[in-house]
């Protein structure tokens, strides 16, 4: 288990990275904490001929926290994010999700946004960015654009990133109005991707009805699945509505696969048992929320 | 102050060394050593039909690469069948090499040697292979269908049938008040230590010899079988297992292809060769276990005492079968536990699949034995609506029928008669520990709460210690410091502390002045191995002879010197005294280091302990040689110890366990473990034997397997899928012990290894099946399995309890 | 492929001393710890992040050194259980806790567990029980069943009060 030669180039600004990139493109892949990538490199299921490590820009090593969204830098670690107070102060669920992320030693060295370019559908942070309409900055070496999270997962492990380009930062909005979000997961042991997760964010009105309900999942699909269960308890005071009729409405939109840790069946009873729980707590913290 | 540390928990004397990372494990010697790694079979079945290497050739550090054709003389033979037996009547081997065809995935066909591992696994990278495809068998019902065939010589995929009987188990059962039939099925699993194997290997075109480190379980065995494969003289080869990081079984089949390749090349090559296992290598290149169906018929009376008990075990012992069928024979006769069966029967096959081969597991089939009797004895308590503890107590052998014989044959080829044990005072401290007869009212206050509890027990009876001997020996240096050696191997059981112990109590010297080695034939040539849960009952007891041997030739040598009976004499703190006598008492002691100066008259002083030992350093009886007739110089001595049969160890496990009744995920609430090794020697290391047992155990019954799809592919070979438990998944052990003497060996003692694993599937079974109200018939299981398991019960009209 | 590989001058401050040596791109940190710097209580078991047995602190932090090449952190200070001992070569908090604790068995996971367990009591000086067990959860262990791990994680926390308080 030893990766495959490539010929290595580290840049030590962005402007040297995307044109390094553009150079080799489409043989190029970038290295940011590795710690999806080099599993894959030391098995040979991936060999590169080019490894573009970003580990010296130190320019995209931040975590911005504003009133309205926490803006995170492709160089800044999982635990810089899950340690970031700021952060943690405008948007809990960051931390909160995090630690669901494998464990702190992965999380010292893998970077938010390198799971989030990853594009794993059974990637914590990749179903967070969806479920909160967060966008994704990428930079070429003639332009940068910035995509929604929408627009950026295209497909199991695939993005809208052309090779030639690097995601320099995602951005994850606080939603707005008083909302409450919980990440809730299943897994076989503690750090193990999930066999179901969800991420719940509900919103809640001034007399404290139900406004809007939204889940996102992982391991339920190809990609990251967001839905909108708003229907199932729009206007109901968040404690009298009928989470389990929002957990069954999400379960029966989700069309999850067998593998060889759990059923399809499990799985979507999984949804519909998460989902409940979570928008149930959700909907608590919202109400929770100083008006 | 005592020197006395036998029986005491002390800490152990080789840690300083693996903490401090000063530890030396075979990827750690070598460091300028060629790498070697293999092509190995990407499908479980299939004949090579061309091996194209072609565009290997230049790879800049390739230094060489060998198929079988290369492999020349008896290296190119078939691996040995390391035990054979009368039942396995179609025993087959792989080569060390792939010869013409593959039969499961992993196999090595190519071998590789490059300047580093890096570019030795390039070059495999870049080596074709052209194989025909043959359709794989896979799996225990596709083996036992016969309709494919994994040798084309081998009719119907069995390897051995073997049946053990002890009166008309059939007639016993048609003529019982109950009768009841269990289905069961136990899937695979696999040692999995932290360190792969490996092996290294210099040869000394000098000296004409050959050196091997391999991360064994058995260094002497593996040194003859080289000495044969390489056909070198046996005393030109030296094996030594350095530090190994855990064993667990795997390690104890070999030769391994690899380790008889490595030493070949090295030899072929004049160059220092180095094979590390990765972990891919070790999940498809290794061997696993576990892996049975099982059919039970069971009659008994109103009482639930068994009448008659009949198992027909279907056993996947994989491609091949270089381990005989060591496995399904302890499966089916340490099945019966501590009960007495009425008439038994049990009849197995052992089945040849297109996957890895199938060597012993902890437990070597003990668990799959223990999930078959105690799915039985809790089908028999629901059956008849009794407390399971009372069923399993009416059928227990009583301590006043020890030892108890119960007319077969064991794995060691002995009769399987149990020498001690006291099965109702065990089940006793455990339903104590447990608090077995509180659980209804807990269950009751946890269904008022909406959670779902349930309490399961196992009981198990383990064979320990088996033949056919160890030794062990034992010297006094002239410093006063001991060093022993045993040739049986060490993977983090230790031994090195536990034996010195034994030696320690034996020669009358501090602990921490006795140095142990083990599993090096340059230290000690005669050894079987480490498994069975053997070596504390076979080396302790052969060092514990050696010492005291060793104690008796310093006695004499010391009563010579201070003039007083041998038998007046004892060692204490290295020091030889007149019985009670304070080590002060002028003219009444004498140094154990000056008794080993004594021990070797020497013409040379080349210090000033040797000199008091030459011909002119004191007062000489003329009249006697220097070294008496019948005497040897030096003091020291070796000792073996062979046991006419195995001594049995028992325990019983209990676990309390929660199912969610929404996401069917199962924790351990509590786990409970009440344990009988006869006497021990550190009860520390028992404690950790157990808890990394029940571990394994946890692991195998809630987390672990082998998944395998039709095409024979091992679906999660990585850490990632295949689920061995982290801290967060393994519960707090709660422990009591019994010591029941073993009579059968000088330090009463029985093995303790194993002991934890065994009942691992069976208490979790039968504890979720109590949470749950329906029968678990399968493991591992898994909150998906479970919850599938809610749906087809709740299909059946039963509810849950 | 037989081009012969492009080399980096790769230097490490480890356990305090500057270390270098000259390798591929594509050499491991854990190689290059064990294999050119001939420092091998850093262990090897799975080479794919899962079993913590190569962890090492990076500049302070504990990171897989199976999922890192040696040129990415070229210039880091780097602690390995080399490094963990105490002073006079005696055995260092945690060290000594797994002693006194019989947190060990055949010792190979062991140097992950001493790395990782340092660095999380600079930071946690005195864990529950519950949070020692979860600070070690991300290090495999076959032998010990954890238990006398998490005792040796609270036995640390100990010896370094008692150390501390000195």
């Amino acid at each position: 288990m030893k990766p495959a030669g490539f010929t290595y180039h580290r840049p030590v600004t962005v402007d040297d990275a995307v044109a390094v990139l553009a150079e080799v493109s489409p043989a190029g892949k970038v290295l940011a904490g590795g710690q999806s990538l080099v599993p894959l490199l030391n098995m040979r299921l991936a060999a590169p001929e080019h490894l573009v490590d970003i580990n010296r820009l130190s320019e995209l090593a931040y975590v911005r926290a504003g009133g309205d969204a926490v803006t995170v830098g492709a160089l800044a670690r999982h635990a810089d994010v899950e340690r970031d107070d700021a952060a943690y102060a405008v948007l809990p669920l960051l931390r909160d999700t995090l630690r669901h992320v494998a464990h702190p030693t992965i999380r010292n060295r893998g970077t938010t946004v390198g799971s989030i370019a990853h594009a794993d559908p059974a990637g914590e942070l990749t179903a967070v960015l969806a479920l909160l309409g967060g966008t994704v900055t990428l930079r070429s070496a003639a332009a940068e654009r910035t995509v929604t999270a929408a627009d950026f997962f295209t497909g199991p492990m695939s993005t809208c990133a052309d090779a030639g380009e690097l995601v320099t930062s995602v951005t994850f909005p606080v939603p707005e109005g008083r909302t409450g979000a919980v990440w809730t997961e299943v897994a076989r042991r503690h750090g193990d991707y999930a066999v179901c997760g969800t991420g719940t964010v509900v919103t809640l009105d001034d007399d404290l009805r139900v406004a809007g309900a939204r889940a996102a999942f992982v391991s339920m699909g190809p990609e990251p699945v967001v839905l909108d269960v708003t229907d199932a308890v729009a206007g109901a005071t968040h404690d009298t509505a009928d989470w389990a009729a929002a957990g069954r409405l999400a379960a029966g939109r989700l069309d999850p696969e067998d593998d060889i840790h759990a059923t399809a069946d499990y799985r979507t009873h999984l949804a519909e048992v998460l989902t409940t729980r979570a928008l149930r707590d959700a909907a608590r913290r919202a109400a929770e929320v100083a008006p | 102050m005592t020197t006395k540390t036998f029986g005491e928990p002390i800490a152990r004397l080789e840690d300083p060394r693996l903490l401090t990372g000063q530890g030396r494990f075979l990827d750690d010697i070598g460091h300028r050593a060629l790498a070697a790694a293999f092509v190995r079979s990407p499908h479980a079945h299939a004949r090579i039909t061309g091996i194209d290497v072609t565009d290997a050739i230049g790879v800049d550090g390739l230094v060489a690469v060998y198929t079988h054709e290369d492999l020349d003389g008896r290296a190119g033979e078939p691996l040995p069948l390391l035990i054979p037996h009368e039942a396995l009547t179609h025993g087959r081997t792989g080569y060390a090499l792939a010869k013409d065809e593959v039969n499961h995935v992993g196999e090595p066909i190519v071998m590789v040697v490059a300047t580093d591992r890096y570019v030795a696994e390039d070059v495999c990278a870049r080596i074709g292979v052209d194989y025909e495809f043959l359709p794989p068998v896979v799996g225990i019902e596709a083996a036992r269908d016969g309709d494919l065939l994994v040798h084309d010589d081998v009719p119907g995929n069995v390897a051995a049938r073997m049946v053990q009987s002890r009166g008309d188990a059939a007639a016993a059962i048609d003529a019982a008040p109950h009768v009841l039939e269990l289905d069961l099925d136990i899937e695979r699993s696999a040692s999995t230590p932290l360190e792969g194997k490996g092996v290294h290997a210099r040869w000394d075109a000098d000296d004409a010899s050959l050196r091997v480190y391999t991360s064994t379980q058995a260094s002497t065995s593996v040194r003859a079988a080289l000495a044969a494969r390489l056909e070198l003289p046996p005393d030109r080869v030296e094996v030594i297992a350095p530090d190994v990081g855990g064993g667990f079984g795997v390690k104890i089949v070999h030769p391994w292809p690899e380790e008889v390749l490595v030493p070949w090349a090295a030899i072929r090559l004049g160059r220092e060769v180095k094979w590390t296992e990765d972990r891919r290598e070790h999940f498809v290149g290794a061997t696993h276990e576990r892996g049975q169906l099982q059919h039970v018929r069971v009659g008994f009376d109103d009482e639930g005492r068994l009448l008659g008990l009949d198992v027909t075990v279907w056993h996947d012992n994989g491609a091949y079968t270089p381990y005989g069928i060591i496995v399904p024979i302890i499966t089916t006769t340490q099945l019966l536990g501590p009960y007495k069966p009425g008439a038994y029967r049990a009849e197995f096959f052992s089945l040849y699949t297109n996957t890895v081969s199938v060597t012993p597991y902890r437990g070597a089939g003990r668990p799959q034995g223990c999930f078959a009797m105690e799915r039985t004895m809790d089908a028999v308590a629901a059956h008849l609506g009794l407390d399971r503890t009372v069923v399993r107590e009416r059928n227990f052998i009583r301590p006043d029928e020890m030892p108890y014989d119960h007319g077969l044959i064991f794995q060691d080829g002995r009769p399987l008669v149990y020498d001690s044990g006291d099965y109702p005072a065990t089940l006793e401290k455990l339903k104590k520990l447990v608090g077995w007869e509180e659980f209804e009212a807990y269950r009751d206050e946890a269904r008022a709460a909406g959670r779902r509890v349930g309490i399961g027990i196992a009981c198990y009876v383990e064979g320990t210690g088996v033949g056919p001997y160890e030794g062990g020996w034992v010297k006094v240096e002239t410093d006063g410091s001991v060093v022993a050696a045993t040739g049986l191997t060490t993977q983090g059981q230790g031994h090195r502390t536990a034996f010195a112990q034994v030696v320690a109590e034996e020669l009358g010297v501090p602990v921490d002045r006795v140095n142990v080695t083990t599993g090096d034939t340059r230290r000690f040539g005669y050894a079987v191995g480490t498994f069975a849960s053997r070596a504390a009952v076979m080396s302790g007891n052969a060092l514990a002879a050696a010492a005291r041997k060793v104690r008796d030739k310093a006695l004499r040598i010391a009563g010579e010197a201070l003039e007083a009976d041998p038998r007046d004499l004892e060692i204490v703190d290295g020091v030889v005294r007149v019985i009670g006598s304070p080590a002060s008492a002028p003219g009444g002691s004498i140094p154990l280091a000056t008794v080993a100066v004594l021990a070797n008259p020497l013409r040379y002083a080349f210090d000033r302990e040797a000199e008091r030992a030459t011909q002119f350093g004191g007062p000489v009886d003329f009249s006697k040689p220097p070294v008496a007739e019948g005497e040897s110089p030096g003091l020291e001595d070796t000792g073996f110890y062979s046991p006419p049969r195995s001594t049995f160890a028992n325990g019983m496990h209990a676990a309390i366990v929660e199912t969610d009744p929404d996401t069917a995920e199962i924790t351990i609430l509590r786990y409970c473990v009440v344990h009988d090794c006869g006497t021990l020697i550190n009860p520390r290391i028992v404690e950790g034997q157990i808890h990394g047992g029940v571990a394994q155990g946890v692991g195998g019954a809630l987390y672990e397997r082998m998944v395998y799809d039709d095409a024979g592919q091992l679906l999660n070979a990585s850490f990632m899928d295949f689920l061995m438990p982290y801290a967060t998944e393994v519960p707090v052990v709660e422990t009591d012990h019994l010591e029941t003497p073993s009579p059968l060996n000088p330090l009463g003692i029985k093995g303790a290894g194993e002991a934890g694993v065994i009942p691992g599937s069976a208490v979790l079974a039968s504890a979720i099946s109590d949470a749950e109200g329906f029968a678990i018939t399968r493991m591992p299981i898994s909150p998906s399995d479970l919850y599938s398991l809610r749906s087809t019960s709740t299909r059946m009209g039963e509810t849950p309890r | 492929m037989s081009a012969v590989e492009e080399l980096f001058e790769v230097t490490l401050v480890v356990n305090g001393v500057p270390r270098s040596a000259t390798v591929p791109a594509r050499r491991l940190l854990s190689d290059f710890l064990r294999h050119d710097l001939e420092l091998t209580g850093t262990h090897v078991g799975c080479e794919h992040g899962v079993c913590g047995a190569c962890t090492v602190l990076v500049d302070g932090r504990p990171i897989r050194s199976c999922l890192q090449f040696a040129v990415t952190v070229d210039g880091a200070e780097v602690t390995t259980v080399e490094g963990c001992g105490g002073a006079d070569g005696e055995l260092g908090p945690v060290q000594q806790a797994f002693r006194d604790c019989h947190g060990l068995q055949c010792g190979f996971c062991t140097p992950g567990f001493v790395t990782t367990i340092t660095a999380y009591l600079e930071e946690h000086p005195a864990p529950s029980d519950d949070e020692a067990r979860e600070a070690i959860a991300g290090n495999l262990c076959r032998c010990t069943g954890y238990q006398n791990i998490v005792a040796s994680v609270l036995r640390a926390a100990e010896l370094r009060a008692e150390e501390a308080g000195r």
